[in-house]
């Protein structure tokens, strides 16, 4: 297929879909779908998409919510502070250790991450207000659980529609018991997505990690050193974390913190002292990288670990800001791993090579593994976020190679469609969705928790990813959907 | 570094020396800063054992940790893809549903469509109809399912929305192009803060229910209603549908989720199977409604008793009595006697149960779950001569706890056999230290204590993410009470294996034939 037919095909596709909305859902739809091109050089965000705005009521968003942005995903994987949700029961629940955000620790005694704490909600609280509860709560975690460095409060929708004062509560308690408490108002009606979850978590750092006081894990026992680097927007999905920090030190930097996949609150809150802030995922974290840049500046770099050639191009780009001995040390990184790149290509590439893939992921996957996907020879004809705002879509414009439907906030009607008439060879996607393509007998990849496979992040990653990807593309299961006196028909 | 022959994933990539190294400086650089002091570690470790550690835990009033409960919305959307071509649609934000659906995606292992009307900061401050005009539109367009059930958020209900009059103005703003005037969209209340998931199954059905039968009393019809419950056995709905089938009479089964979330692959259609809205409309007329779980439809069983005044009441089909007292109950209803084949499926369930008996008698169980699931279980357990010493029940209604202790009280080791209503698991993790038992009955959230308290866990309840296809079986009926024979019965052997199998060490009892 020629780019022009590729082209015609997605913009045809787009208009038919469009047609099953009443007109003023089509109206707002349409600026949330686009197509693409590395040639348009007149696009201000990829393919013209509007993105970060309200989701059309009535159909199935992907999108979570403000607390699952915050609690789901920034904070929730610090794992020796406990993250209560604070109000009903339910949105802890469905998000307890859903997101294999790895740590190592004793669960339970000194680390928390897969386990949930609710203040559960009744409707007295509802009616008399729940910071009495709340400091109650705070009281028995310190009983219960004394090796807690500290305790944030994960607002849930009740919260702020009743008027509850956690920040109130929070600065008595943490007074109280000497360790730092952190209320975050992320209830889940705040913004269009889980995006502004994000920010209001990254806001929340910085007044009570940054500006807090800390006293009671004393962080000026760290001497810094001339190669300190902060890992900023990896959440140790199966592991990723730990397979891009070994490229890091291998190349001589050090790494002192890890945004928040295997984190601890004093890793945290010795970052304001690293020589630079290595930034992965963009949406979730650029506020943060920002603000320490303006108050403490700390420059920050974006980098991406998903396949060799963006990896190479990221440790290059993050040795530019170190002398010529890590620049060094850098160029043996890549020398080491490139034979073993080489064989995972020269297996794979020629399984996979020109087929096609939709992706439709979260925060910075739609445009960093599209480099992945290439590398072993795939080509991606559509991509989106579920969250992103205009500078992901202007950064994705960069990362596509050929004539690409962009579908932002695309929800699972939209998406069957486009799959439907663009018949790509793979989707990428979440969990919602795996099991509408799986019965079409389409392959596909869980991209938010890597099937419970991984770690993809970095060359040992890419080895994996490459493997998973054959995987499901060229599994005999594919074909057992239609049966055999089907075919002969 | 990946060897392109054997290729690892984090499972064993993690294991390698080079990123021990990594872990290990990673461990260090944390404990150098003090943050963690591993020999307090071991000392807090080990308190969490005792009894001083239990006695603080069980005091606890405030703080909930590891739950066994949801909340209300959830048993809502369940009820809601139990009907034909019906389209659960929460108002509130996006974000719950997303929620709803993954966790029921995920246990199983099936598409769960849902929607919401979106919900944000404005919604907040002026109400939610802008919304639900929109959204109830949207739905009906995009996706034309044949009803659209709408169930509430907290969020919707701490803002007070009246959801009969915005589905009354939705309806009347769109003029009929979308949402005719007749187009069945019931709702129900279902604030989280009040009950958990299954008052919001009960909330939903009886919403539905109600809504669907207004005006429909006619002519009594010899014909029988099932209501399953928060019922996430598919092969269960299947076995009772059975039994009833077995007796030949007409029956409707109210909310049958089975199809839904057991979809053939092929294709891909959003609906599958579900009650027919012809027949929803129609149990009215029905001359009897049984129920197969009390405390997951009390609301809905009053109406029914009260106002369509039907026979039937509750009967619940988990174990052996169970399944007796569901069949005597259609056999009286019926005035039939009970069919051959049911005879002859529960003298093979018996002759199960006489060969297996040894394994399973005396030993301890604790096991965890929503109310009527464990009437259900437990009652088989002391069928088989077993010991449940920890009943655990989160959500549990009034009037549980006092049944489940009568249940208890019927065993000769009623003494040493416990109900603990409205606690949780970090509960169940201090009485599994002081009071230890055999094995766990329970869901995927057991899968840590099993870690930190080393007693096996036998995997049935819900949610269950991490192991496949248990959901696919039956816990209902005799063939369901073999399924829980088997699993329990085979775990318990699984264990003498793994106690005997060290080679001229423990390998005693490490036996072919059992």
């Amino acid at each position: 297929m020629g780019p022009e037919t590729l082209e015609a095909k997605q913009k045809a596709a787009i208009e038919e879909i469009l047609k099953a909305y009443p007109e003023k859902a089509a109206k707002n739809r349409e600026k949330h779908l686009g197509v693409g091109s590395p040639n348009d050089e007149n696009q201000k965000t990829c393919g013209d998409v509007r993105s970060n705005k309200k989701t059309v009521p009535g159909v199935m968003s992907q999108r979570g919510c403000a607390y699952a942005g915050s609690k789901g995903v920034v904070w929730g994987p610090v794992k020796d502070m406990i993250h209560i949700s604070h109000g009903p029961i339910g949105c802890g629940q469905y998000s307890r250790a859903g997101r294999r955000n790895y740590y190592i620790g004793v669960t339970g005694v000194d680390t928390f991450v897969t386990m949930n704490f609710c203040s559960d909600f009744q409707e007295n609280n509802i009616v008399f207000g729940g910071d009495k509860k709340l400091g109650q709560c705070i009281d028995e975690i310190e009983t219960l659980f004394p090796l807690n460095n500290g305790i944030t409060v994960q607002s849930e929708c009740p919260i702020g529609l009743i008027g509850d004062d956690i920040a109130a509560v929070a600065k008595t308690k943490a007074k109280e018991i000497g360790k730092t408490i952190v209320p975050v108002n992320c209830e889940g009606f705040r913004g269009v997505s889980q995006s502004l979850g994000h920010h209001i978590a990254n806001d929340a750092v910085r007044d009570y990690i940054f500006e807090g006081d800390l006293s009671h894990i004393q962080t000026n026992d760290v001497t810094p050193t001339e190669y300190d680097v902060a890992i900023i927007g990896d959440y140790n999905i199966g592991g990723d974390t730990w397979s891009s920090r070994i490229l890091l030190e291998e190349m001589g930097l050090r790494v002192v913190a890890q945004w928040s996949g295997d984190a601890t609150l004093k890793e945290m809150a010795l970052t304001p002292k690293v020589k630079l802030n290595l930034l992965h995922c963009y949406r979730s974290m650029n506020y943060i990288s920002r603000h320490m840049e303006k108050e403490f500046g700390i420059p920050w770099v974006e980098y991406n670990f998903f396949g060799p050639s963006q990896t190479i191009k990221s440790l290059r780009k993050i040795a530019s800001f170190f002398d010529e001995s890590i620049q060094k040390k850098c160029e043996e990184v890549i020398a080491k791993y490139q034979p073993m790149i080489d064989a995972v290509i020269a297996k794979y590439k020629p399984r996979l090579e020109g087929k096609q893939v939709m992706l439709f992921v979260g925060g910075l996957r739609p445009r960093h593994v599209i480099g992945a996907y290439e590398d072993l020879g795939m080509e991606v004809i559509g991509t989106g976020y579920e969250f992103a705002h205009d500078d992901d879509y202007k950064r994705t414009k960069e990362e596509i190679f050929r004539s690409t439907v962009i579908y932002d906030d695309v929800n699972e009607y939209e998406l069957e469609a486009f799959v439907k008439k663009l018949q790509p060879d793979l989707v990428a996607s979440g969990i919602k969705e795996k099991y509408v393509f799986q019965k079409m007998g389409l392959p596909y990849r869980q991209m938010h928790s890597w099937d419970y496979s991984g770690p993809y992040h970095g060359y040992d990653g890419f080895a994996i990813f490459a493997q998973d990807m054959d995987l499901a593309i060229n599994s005999p299961v594919w074909a057992h959907s239609k049966a055999p006196w089907e075919k002969e028909g | 570094m990946q060897e392109v022959e054997k290729i690892v994933n984090g499972k064993d990539l993690f294991k390698r020396p080079e990123y021990k190294d990594v872990l290990a400086n990673k461990k260090q650089f944390e404990s150098s800063m003090l943050a963690i002091n591993p020999a307090k570690v071991d000392e807090i470790a080990e308190w969490t054992k005792s009894w001083d550690y239990r006695e603080k835990n069980l005091a606890r009033e405030a703080i909930t940790v590891n739950p066994a409960k949801a909340c209300q919305p959830l048993g809502a959307v369940m009820v809601a893809l139990g009907f034909e071509g019906t389209m659960p649609y929460v108002h509130g934000s996006h974000g719950c549903v997303a929620y709803f659906r993954s966790y029921f995606t995920k246990h199983f292992k099936e598409p769960t469509p849902c929607v919401s009307d979106s919900m944000t900061e404005d919604a907040a401050v002026f109400g939610g109809l802008v919304n639900m005009k929109e959204g109830l539109k949207n739905c009906a367009a995009v996706y034309k399912p044949k009803m659209i059930a709408v169930s509430t958020t907290c969020m919707a209900e701490v803002i007070g929305d009246d959801l009969m009059a915005f589905i009354t103005s939705a309806k009347e703003e769109d003029g009929g192009e979308f949402l005719p005037a007749e187009y069945p969209i019931p709702y129900a209340h279902t604030p989280s803060f009040v009950g958990s998931h299954i008052t919001g199954y009960d909330n939903m059905m009886h919403g539905i229910m109600s809504q669907l039968t207004e005006g429909q009393k006619g002519e009594t019809k010899q014909r029988i209603n099932i209501i399953p419950g928060f019922e996430t056995y598919i092969g269960s709905l299947r076995s009772v549908k059975s039994i009833v089938e077995a007796f030949g009479t007409d029956y409707i089964m109210l909310g049958d989720h089975s199809d839904q979330w057991d979809m053939p692959a092929g294709n891909y259609e959003m609906f599958s199977g579900g009650t027919k809205l012809e027949d929803a409309k129609d149990c009215i007329n029905s001359s009897a409604t049984i129920s197969l779980q009390k405390y997951a439809t009390s609301k809905t069983m009053k109406m029914v008793e009260k106002r369509w005044k039907h026979k039937g009441g509750f009967s619940n089909p988990v174990g052996l009595k169970g399944t007796d007292e569901f069949v005597m109950k259609l056999a009286e209803l019926t005035g039939t006697e009970v069919p051959q084949k049911l005879k002859t499926e529960r003298g093979r369930l018996v002759d199960a149960m006489q060969d297996s008996y040894p394994y399973m008698h005396g030993k301890k169980f604790a096991i965890w779950g929503d109310p009527d699931f464990l009437l259900g279980v437990v009652s088989f357990l002391l069928e088989m001569g077993a010991e449940p010493t920890h009943v655990l029940c989160h959500n549990a209604p009034n009037g549980w706890e006092a049944e489940m202790r009568e249940l208890l009280d019927t065993s000769p080791a009623k003494d040493s056999l416990n109900v603990w209503a409205g606690k949780d698991l970090w509960h169940m993790r201090s009485l599994l230290f002081t009071e230890p038992v055999d094995f766990m009955i329970g869901n995927s959230y057991g899968k840590e204590l099993m870690r930190d308290t080393g007693t096996p866990l036998i995997y049935i309840g819900f949610p269950i993410f991490d192991r496949h296809h248990l959901h696919r079986y039956s816990i209902s009926g005799y063939d369901g009470a073999l399924n829980l024979l088997t699993w329990i019965t085979n775990k318990v052997l699984d264990q003498l294996d793994e106690e005997t199998k060290d080679i001229a060490t423990t390998d005693y009892f490490f036996d072919l034939v059992r």
